[in-house]
C-alpha cells in the first residue's frame, strides 16, 4: 500500500472523529505537566482521552506499555455462581484504538500475540487484541536509556493499523491492515504522498536511530542467544543482584513481559464469584516456590539471571523472538539501577 | 467470546473420599458432562475449588472408559486445603488433562523399574495399574517405593497386595522407621543394591521430590542404565496449565507443555531442571 499525507490541523480533526465513532480512545497523555512535586520531570502514561488536545505525540517513552490494555493487570476471566452450579468466560466487549505506539512497543505487542495464539489458544487475550486498533508512531525523542535502535526495533513492519511518522509539516502515514485503511478514509485532509515526502519520512527516522544510538549494545542483538551460552556461572548475576530488592518492577514496566497469576475473587455469601488474573513477575521471591516451601528460583541471583536469559535467549528458543524491545524502561525504573540489559549484555561480551 | 475460554472448567462431583494420610485424601470424580476423561498415565488436571483457585493434581487412576477418575491430594497450601474440606456429592472443578504422559505404549516389551518418592506414587499409579492390567504387555515389573515414615505410606491396602504378586517384585522404605516396621529404612537409594536389571531392556520411571531425582539418577546410572533410558516427572508451580503464564518455566521449556514427564536425555543439560 502506498503512503499517504495527513496535515498537521488535519490530525486533530481525525482524533475528534475516531473519539465520535469508538467508545474508547487511548493516547498518552503528559503528566510532567500535573506533578505538584517541585523538580519531578513527570512521565507519560497511556490513559483515555477526551479530546484530541490531551494527548502529546512528542514523548520519548512511556511508564507503562501499552501491554496494559491488551493484557490488563486485572482481568477476568470467569463468573461462577455456586447455588445453581453455573460458570461462565468473561469476554471483552471494548472496542479500543490505542493511539501513539512507538514501533518498538508494536514489536512487544507482536511478541505477545505470538506466545497468545500458540495452541492452545488464550480466546481472553486474543479477543481483546482483535477489539484494539494500534495507530503507531514513531519516536522523535529518544528516552535516556532507551537503545532500541540496537534490538532492530527502531521500525516495524507489521502488527500496526496506521503508523504515522511527524515529518514537520504533516505526518506521513503507513497504512498496515485493512481497519487501518478504512479509518484513514475518515481523515479529513489526507492525500497520497510525494516522494520527497517519503524521503524526509527515512530521514526523520535515521535521525532518530542515530540519536538512540548514544546507547548501544557493542554487538548485534542477534548474537544474544548464543552470547548467553555458558554463562549461566557467570559473576555478574551474583554481583549484581546483591542490589536487587526483589520489587519485580523491571517486570511490571517491560513490554515483553507477560507472566501472570491467577485468583478467586467470592461474594460475601461464598456463592457467587470470579476468576481473574493479574501480572506477575519472575523477579518476585515466590514466583517458583511451590507446596512445601521448595522454590526452584529461591536465589535472588537465579531470579535475576532468568530475567535476563529469558529476555536473550528462552523466548528466542521457544518462538523465536529476543524479548527485549530495548524500550530503556527497566533500567529507568529500577531502584537500584541494576535492570539495564545494555549494561549486562555488554559486559558478557566482554567477558569480564 | 467468539472461541471458547481455554481456562473454563467443566463441573465434576466428587463421588467418594477416602482417607489416606493425615495429609492426603483420595478423591473420586466424575465429570458432569458424563464424558471420561481421558486421560493417559502421568497426566494433570487443573483442578477448581470455586472461591479458593485452581492447582494442578496428577490423575492416579489408571486409563479406562469410565467417567470416573482418581486423584490423590496433599494438603498444602490454600486450593488443596479447600478440597480436604469438600465432601462427597461437592461440585469442583475439572480442566485438563493436560501435559505429556509416560511413554505406556513405547515401553511394551520392556521392563520397568518404578522409582516412587512420596507423593510420587501417586501419577506412577496410573501407570502402575495400567501395566499391570496389561500384564502380558511388559516385562519385569520393579516398583521401589520409599515414604518419610511409615504413618506416610500412600495406598496401603492396594500396595499390600502389590506386595503379594508374584508377577512383580516390590521393594520399600521408610527415611525413619517406628516399632511396628520391620522393612528397610533409610533413603530409597539403599533399595538399589537389593536388585539386579538388565539395562538394555530396563527404563527406569521415577517421580518424586526434587531432592530424590539426583541420587535415585546416579544409581539408575550406577546400574548401567542410560540416560534415555530415565524418564522423569517434575513438579514445578503452575498456574495455567497451557504455556502461558510462566510459572513453570525452565529455560526454554515449559513443564506444562513439554512435561511434566520428561525423558531425562532430553532435560539433562537444562540448568534448572533438577535442583
Ligand atoms: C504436574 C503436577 C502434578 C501434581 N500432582 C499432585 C498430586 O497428584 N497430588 C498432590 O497433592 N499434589 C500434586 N501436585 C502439587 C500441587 O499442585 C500443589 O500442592 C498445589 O498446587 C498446592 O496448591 P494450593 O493452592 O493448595 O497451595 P498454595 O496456597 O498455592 O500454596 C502452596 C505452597 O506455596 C507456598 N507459598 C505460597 N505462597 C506463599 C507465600 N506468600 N509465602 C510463603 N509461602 C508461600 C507454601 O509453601 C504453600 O505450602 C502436582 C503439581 C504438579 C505441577
Ligand atoms: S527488558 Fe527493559 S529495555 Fe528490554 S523491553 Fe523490557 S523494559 Fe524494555
Ligand atoms: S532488578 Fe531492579 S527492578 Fe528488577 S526486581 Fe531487582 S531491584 Fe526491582
Ligand atoms: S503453568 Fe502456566 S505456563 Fe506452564
Amino acid at each position: 500500500m502506498s503512503l499517504a499525507i495527513i496535515e498537521k490541523e488535519g490530525l486533530h480533526l481525525f482524533v475528534a472523529e475516531l473519539l465520535r465513532q469508538k467508545n474508547t480512545v487511548v493516547g498518552v497523555k503528559d503528566q510532567s505537566a500535573v506533578s505538584s512535586i517541585p523538580g519531578d520531570s513527570g512521565f507519560y502514561t497511556y490513559a483515555p482521552i477526551n479530546s484530541p488536545g490531551e494527548m502529546t505525540l512528542s514523548f520519548d517513552v512511556t511508564l507503562i506499555p501499552p501491554k496494559k490494555y491488551l493484557l490488563p493487570a486485572y482481568e477476568q476471566l470467569l463468573t461462577f455462581n455456586l447455588s445453581p452450579g453455573s460458570i461462565k468466560a468473561d469476554a471483552p466487549k471494548e472496542e479500543l484504538i490505542i493511539f501513539g505506539v512507538h514501533p518498538y512497543d508494536i514489536i512487544a505487542i507482536n511478541q505477545m500475540d505470538k506466545v497468545f495464539s500458540a495452541i492452545p489458544q488464550d480466546n481472553h487475550y486474543l479477543e481483546r487484541r482483535k477489539r484494539t486498533t494500534i495507530i503507531g508512531i514513531d519516536p522523535v525523542k529518544v528516552a535516556p536509556r532507551a537503545f532500541w535502535s540496537s534490538m532492530g526495533a527502531d521500525t516495524v513492519a507489521g502488527g500496526f493499523d496506521l503508523m504515522l511518522t511527524d515529518i514537520g509539516q504533516c505526518y506521513v502515514v503507513d497504512v498496515g491492515s485493512k481497519k487501518g485503511a478504512s479509518l484513514l478514509k475518515t481523515a479529513p485532509r489526507t492525500r497520497e504522498a510525494a516522494p520527497a515526502e517519503v524521503k524526509e519520512r527515512d530521514k526523520v527516522r535515521a535521525e532518530a536511530r542515530k540519536r538512540c544510538d548514544a546507547n548501544r549494545l557493542s554487538f548485534s542483538y542477534l548474537e544474544l542467544p548464543s552470547l548467553l551460552d555458558g554463562n549461566e556461572e557467570h559473576v555478574i548475576w551474583e554481583e549484581k543482584s546483591h542490589l536487587c530488592f526483589s520489587c519485580g518492577t523491571c517486570n511490571l514496566v517491560c513490554p515483553t513481559c507477560y507472566c501472570f497469576d491467577v485468583r478467586d475473587d467470592v461474594s460475601i455469601d461464598l456463592k457467587k464469584g470470579s476468576r481473574y488474573r493479574t501480572w506477575d513477575g519472575c523477579l518476585l521471591s515466590d514466583f517458583a516456590r511451590v507446596a512445601g516451601g521448595g522454590n526452584f528460583r529461591g536465589h535472588r541471583a537465579d531470579r535475576y539471571r532468568h530475567r535476563f536469559y529469558r529476555k536473550g535467549q528462552f523466548i528466542y528458543r521457544r518462538f523465536g523472538d529476543i524479548a527485549c524491545v530495548g524500550c530503556g524502561r527497566c533500567s529507568a525504573q529500577c531502584p537500584s539501577d541494576i535492570a539495564d540489559p545494555v549494561t549486562v549484555f555488554n559486559r558478557l561480551k566482554e567477558g569480564i | 467470546m467468539g472461541s471458547p475460554s481455554p481456562y473454563l472448567p467443566g463441573l465434576a462431583t466428587i463421588m467418594k473420599i477416602e482417607e489416606q494420610t493425615a495429609m492426603e485424601k483420595l478423591f473420586m470424580v466424575r465429570p458432569n458432562d458424563g464424558k471420561p476423561l481421558g486421560h493417559k498415565p502421568g497426566q494433570f488436571v487443573e483442578v477448581s475449588v470455586f472461591g479458593v483457585g485452581e492447582c494442578p493434581i496428577s490423575v492416579s487412576s489408571a486409563p479406562n472408559k469410565k467417567t470416573d477418575f482418581e486423584i490423590c491430594v496433599r494438603r498444602a497450601g490454600n486450593v488443596t486445603n479447600a478440597l480436604h474440606n469438600l465432601k462427597a456429592g461437592d461440585v469442583i472443578g475439572i480442566r485438563g488433562p493436560y501435559g505429556t504422559h509416560f511413554p505406556f505404549e513405547d515401553l511394551k516389551g520392556k521392563d520397568l523399574l518404578f522409582v516412587a518418592g512420596g507423593l510420587g506414587i501417586v501419577p506412577l499409579r496410573s501407570f502402575i495399574n495400567y501395566a499391570l492390567e496389561r500384564r502380558r504387555d511388559y516385562g519385569r515389573i520393579i516398583i521401589l517405593f520409599g515414604a518419610r515414615t511409615p504413618a506416610d505410606r500412600l495406598f496401603k491396602a492396594e500396595i499390600a497386595s502389590l506386595a503379594r504378586r508374584p508377577d512383580l517384585e516390590y521393594l520399600e522404605t521408610v527415611d525413619v522407621g517406628d516399632a511396628s516396621w520391620k522393612g528397610n529404612v533409610g533413603v530409597i537409594t539403599t533399595l538399589f543394591p537389593k536388585f539386579t536389571i538388565d539395562p538394555k531392556k530396563t527404563y527406569a520411571i521415577m517421580v518424586g521430590p526434587p531432592v530424590m531425582y539426583r541420587f535415585a539418577i546416579a544409581a539408575a546410572r550406577a546400574k548401567g542404565l542410560a540416560d534415555d533410558h530415565i524418564i522423569v516427572s517434575l513438579e514445578r508451580k503452575m498456574k495455567c496449565g497451557l504455556g502461558k503464564c510462566g510459572h513453570c518455566q525452565m529455560g526454554p521449556v515449559y513443564v506444562c507443555q513439554e512435561g511434566p514427564v520428561f525423558n531425562f536425555a532430553a532435560i539433562k543439560n537444562l540448568e534448572e531442571a533438577l535442583s
